[in-house]
């Protein structure tokens, strides 16, 4: 910079305005930092899990002389459960391979098993509830309670919001075939669908396994 | 003056195009051989701890509990391999230091909160104490 030879008018010795900066933006295609924005908000999304985990670990002990975990929790139900979920993950990862490889219809199949999973997921996730408020271990009866809820409560909702996007995306594809921005929005769901899977595996061992060692 | 910024400018939007290839399909590295080894890996160390707690396989429970956070941190890990296909490479590593900042977060979070919270419930005067007072 010092070597420039500033004149009076402003002009380099080309007789051009002087720029200090690039004027113009460089030439992002569209949708080329979309996987790396999509996984900032998984990491931020990562904390919200991380304080509602970090509630549990602190209020998962008072039980308010209600029922404690060993007491309420189903283990083989739990697993059931799990593997639900883990069977949703490796169709998943089936339909990404069959997206790849072009084969929409296979993919199709594949996305159709993942949000079957899902919807089992939920089903047993929500028969559990059920069957705790209905033994009179709500949300409302201890602080343990309540954190429980929150905690997988929060995840349920978000695998609701992931089979609704599954949806969504199964018939963009039909309509629209395996066009880039398709293509691109499967794999933010890709990402989103393993990312939950983590955060279950958090889940079952810090609340389910560990509670009921307690 | 003239030059250099340009030859700068250059490189750079080249790179960029590098980067944007390798963007098409960074997330998708897996096959399905992977993805078969990532599911049965998570099959096993999902199986392992849920038969350790419910036929009690560990007689002290807190042993039981490092060996099932133990499990649960691989196959965190494993996940992160073969299904959200992480590595020190995709997105010039940002998505690495991301993760790794996100790490620190949750461990500063966790850690403190439980700590803080155990402390202040252990040398809270117990409600008796306070009522005989």
């Amino acid at each position: 910079m010092s070597s420039v030879s500033l004149k009076k008018d402003g002009l380099d010795e080309k007789g051009e305005p002087l720029s200090f900066y690039q004027l113009e933006e460089h030439h992002h295609p569209e949708g080329s930092s979309t996987m790396l924005g999509f996984w900032m908000y998984l990491m931020s999304d990562c904390l919200i899990f991380a304080v509602l985990f970090a509630a549990y670990g602190v209020l998962g002990t008072s039980y308010a002389g209600g029922p404690t975990p060993k007491e309420i929790f189903e283990l083989p139900l739990v697993a059931v459960n799990t593997a639900m979920l883990l069977f949703s993950s490796i169709t998943y990862g089936f339909a990404m391979l069959s997206m790849e490889e072009g084969r929409q219809r296979i993919m199709q199949m594949w996305l159709a098993f993942t949000g079957l999973f899902g919807l089992a997921f939920l089903s047993i996730e929500m028969y559990e509830f059920a069957t705790l408020i209905h033994e009179g271990a709500g949300p409302t009866r201890s602080a343990f309670l309540s954190s429980f809820f929150t905690l997988v409560g929060t995840h349920g909702l978000h695998v609701t919001m992931g089979f609704i996007w599954l949806v969504t995306l199964m018939v963009q594809v039909q309509k629209h075939g395996l066009i880039a921005a398709n293509k691109r929005r499967l794999m933010c769901l890709s990402m989103f669908w393993h990312f939950l899977d983590v955060i279950w595996i958090g889940v079952f061992t810090f609340v389910y396994l560990m509670g009921s060692l307690r | 003056m003239t030059d250099r910024p340009a030859t700068a400018h250059d490189a750079h939007a080249d790179h960029a195009h590098d980067d944007h290839g390798h963007g098409d399909d960074h997330a998708s590295h897996g096959t399905r051989k992977s993805y078969l080894k990532g599911f049965f890996l998570s099959v096993i160390l999902t199986a392992i701890p849920f038969w350790a707690v419910m036929t009690g396989a560990f007689k002290d429970p807190s042993t039981a509990a490092l060996v099932i956070m133990l499990f649960a941190v691989i196959q965190i890990v494993v996940h992160m391999i073969y299904f959200l296909h992480m590595n020190g490479k995709s997105e010039n590593g940002w998505t690495m230091m991301a993760l790794i900042f996100t790490i620190i977060l949750v461990v500063i979070t966790l850690s403190g909160s439980i700590w803080v919270m155990y402390h202040l419930n252990t040398n809270m005067m117990p409600m008796q104490a306070a009522v005989d007072m």
